[in-house]
């Protein structure tokens, strides 16, 4: 991009911003429920959040990169690094947080058939939809593979019948995206990947409650899940091919996490409030100190990894495996992070209901982020694969 | 900018790394060790960078250098990271060439280190830990001024032609202002350097200050207000010591994961076990982390030198940190050998150890970085 033509872009975008972004909008999200994830059944937090998501979904930049036709705001990796750096200038909220944005529209353009992906592209552009992930089952796990729900082929149509497990938020999507078995020749090579309607007859949800006291995560069940054959995503007994290439998403998501909540850490500040200065003006906890320096220099140093990361998979530079290095890197960080949050609030961050606490939320973020080097592959399946296809290490 | 090589910077990432890889590989230093070489560095091979252009890639093209950047800059010295090269590229053609920028003495030397003749080195610490204070004192004498005091590891300061020396003009040791920055010939009298062997097999001297007599000419920037000048230097060295201390890491972990792949026990690869392969995975990711942290901050470098400080910081602990990781894990990986002086990864770990302390080690920036950040 010209500089000319960049820094042309920049100001639109900034002066576009400054208009259309309301004040509300601007602040550090405090809770769950301050983030939009859309959906049929999507209550806003407040009137700004929906004049946010409308505003910026009519532009097309709730999913800046996309093609245009298919509610994309067609922007080049160039304004779209600008938006995004304009964007978190001003403090600007996302304007919806979906898997359809981060996991299942990038599958969808790479595998999906011009039919599906003009049915769904412009849904989860505009937060129509909310999508969840049928991956795990109670029996595949890290060996993913070796899932079993079961796709009976019926025709035109499969009656799928089997169980998901972790399926986050699946009490709360409106869709799933999900694996399932469709021959016992194969492993990896029986496995189909279809799209289906939560309200389908056959769909139930448990959810599962976590050591946080939340349930982010169901079990879901398919008992003769009726699913047509134009639901599925790629040919046949090729769903692994999306699966994988979706998973590669899903780890850049979850890698964002090692930068914290926007940048916007409040782990100095309340490390201040809590301990105090010593007389020269540095944390009154030397220790504490020292380790919260060195995990910043790590953050900061990732923050740039991210950056380098986004840049060169715009522009088709990165290692197809270099995911697995973000996520194990970002999710081991955030860890990293929360102990330190922790250590900052003493006493007051064990705090499990009291109002000062926002109903424990220190504690409950904490336990939350141990999920994090699970989800979406462990750090261990994360290391086996740089192993393999990074570094090019023999086979066990 | 995008935070990766442009294609030209790719060329002459290429080309460096072919020429220094073919001139200077490990080799090259265990010749110079093996021969106690007085000198510490070929002299041929800095005629030979002077040819490739490589000493005056930070002097403006006006004044007949290359007109590049700090990316640039950290490309070579990424090079020569990675084979171990011993060469005054540092000290001459990124710190000095910084701090002479825009003063009159870069007429004076900027000529002979386009041309490869000239070394500067640089006198700054005078504590075996790097620190912000300065105590060798510069008085007012005459037309000039009288040095008194003693800097230490000054790499290259025994044959250098010319010593960027911080002193102290104004105030207590301590102060931020009150420092003078001076550009020292060798041949000053009261000026002697002592080399010290160190353990990478480099020299870096002990240079005393005897009432050392100098011009007022040779003052860099204002005098009391050479704190800028020392800053720019430091940005510029802390980043270039970052970027070679990415290629010694590189260097130590290519060989190390080359070794997991031929070497044999129990009848397969070491490589095959688990147990290896996460901590080479694990030693990936953290290089991978670092190297962004390096080119950061040389993009900010070359947009915007001040804006850049934080960043710098960041890059030399990120660097210190991934490195020492590297040659730990080198050496561990490789079993006995690795402990041998006949296996070259042994000179990876003494070369990481010598960068890690240079102008700030990982403890020294990251207590930068949370004062600047309010703790």
């Amino acid at each position: 991009m010209a500089d000319q033509a960049a820094a042309d872009f920049r100001q639109e975008t900034r002066a576009w911003l400054e208009e259309n972004c309301p004040a509300a909008m601007r602040r550090p999200i405090q809770s769950e429920k301050d983030v939009c994830w859309g959906g049929r059944r999507y209550v806003p937090a407040c009137p700004e959040q929906k004049i946010w998501l409308d505003r910026m979904a009519e532009r097309g930049w709730t999913v800046p990169d996309w093609p245009t036709e298919y509610g994309g705001g067609g922007l080049s990796p160039a304004e779209t690094k600008i938006l995004r750096e304009e964007m978190k200038a001003i403090g600007a909220r996302s304007p919806l947080n979906s898997f359809g944005i981060s996991m299942l529209g990038p599958a969808l353009l790479k595998y999906g058939s011009e039919a599906q992906k003009l049915e769904h592209l412009p849904r989860i552009a505009r937060g129509e939809i909310r999508w969840c992930q049928g991956y795990s089952e109670p029996n595949a796990g890290s060996d993913l593979a070796s899932l079993a729900t079961w796709a009976e082929d019926a025709g035109d149509h499969y009656v799928v019948s089997g169980q998901k497990v972790w399926t986050s938020y699946a009490d709360q999507a409106d869709w799933i995206f999900c694996l399932v078995r469709t021959s016992k020749e194969s492993k990896q090579g029986g496995i189909s990947f279809l799209l289906f309607d939560m309200e389908s007859e056959g769909v139930s949800t448990r959810p599962i409650l976590l050591i946080s006291g939340y349930s982010p995560f169901c079990e879901t069940f398919f008992d003769q899940v009726r699913v047509p054959k134009a639901n599925r995503v790629h040919d046949e007994n090729k769903g692994w091919d999306v699966a994988k290439y979706l998973l590669g998403h899903e780890r850049e998501m979850i890698s964002g996490m090692g930068l914290g909540e926007g940048g916007r850490d409040t782990l100095v500040a309340d490390a201040l409030a809590t301990i105090g200065r010593d007389p020269t003006g540095r944390l009154a906890d030397p220790l504490l100190r020292a380790d919260i320096a060195r995990f910043q220099i790590r953050a900061r140093a990732f923050a740039a990894m991210s950056e380098r990361f986004l840049d060169e998979l715009k522009t088709g530079r990165a290692h197809p495996a270099q995911p697995s290095m973000m996520k194990y890197y970002g999710t081991e960080l955030n860890k990293d992070r929360h102990e330190l949050h922790m250590a900052a609030g003493g006493s007051a961050a064990l705090e499990w209901e009291s109002e000062a606490s926002r109903g424990g939320a220190p504690a409950r973020a904490w336990l939350r982020t141990k999920a994090n080097s699970i989800e979406g592959g462990t750090s261990e399946i994360q290391l086996n694969i740089i192993a393999k296809r990074i570094l090019d290490l023999p086979g066990a | 900018m995008p935070l990766f090589l442009d294609d030209e910077q790719t060329m002459l990432r290429d080309t460096a790394r072919d020429f220094i890889a073919d001139t200077a590989p490990v080799a090259h230093l265990r010749g110079l060790r093996d021969a106690d070489d007085p000198t510490g560095f070929s002299r041929d091979l800095w005629k030979q960078f002077a040819e490739m252009g490589f000493t005056g890639i930070l002097i403006g093209e006006a004044q007949g250098g290359l007109g590049l950047g700090h990316v640039e800059a950290g490309i070579v010295l990424e090079e020569i990271g990675r084979n171990l090269t011993p060469s005054p590229f540092l000290s001459t053609s990124v710190a000095a060439v910084e701090a002479l920028r825009g003063t009159a003495q870069a007429e004076r030397w900027y000529p002979g280190i386009l041309a490869g003749d000239t070394v500067a080195a640089v006198a700054i610490d005078e504590t075996p830990k790097h620190r912000d204070r300065v105590a060798l004192t510069a008085e007012r004498a005459g037309n000039g001024f009288r040095l008194s005091g003693v800097k230490r590891f000054v790499a290259h300061g025994h044959v250098a032609d010319v010593l960027i020396v911080a002193a102290r003009t104004a105030g207590a040791p301590e102060d931020r202002d009150g420092v003078t920055l001076f550009a020292v010939p060798r041949d000053v009298p009261g000026l002697t350097t002592a080399p010290e062997r160190l353990a990478d097999s480099s020299l870096a001297a002990t240079a005393t200050f005897e009432s050392a007599m100098l011009d007022a000419d040779a003052v860099l920037g204002d005098v009391d207000g050479g704190r800028a000048v020392l800053d720019r230097l430091l940005r510029a060295g802390r980043t270039g010591v970052a970027a070679e201390s990415l290629g010694v890491g590189a260097g130590a972990m290519a060989m190390t994961i080359g070794y997991l792949k031929d070497r044999k026990q129990f009848g397969v690869p070491i490589g095959s076990f688990q147990a290896l392969q996460h901590r080479a995975a694990h030693l990936y990711a953290e290089m991978e982390v670092a190297r962004a942290a390096v080119l950061k901050a040389q993009h900010l470098l070359d947009a915007d030198m001040e804006a850049a400080d934080m960043a710098v910081s960041v890059a030399k602990a990120m660097t210190a940190m991934a490195t020492t990781l590297a040659v730990n894990e080198g050496v561990q990986m490789h079993g006995g050998i690795g402990m041998t002086d006949a296996y070259d990864i042994g000179f990876y770990m003494k070369r990481a150890r010598v960068l890690a302390e240079l102008w700030g080690d990982a403890g020294y920036h990251a207590d930068r970085v949370a004062v600047a950040a309010g703790y």
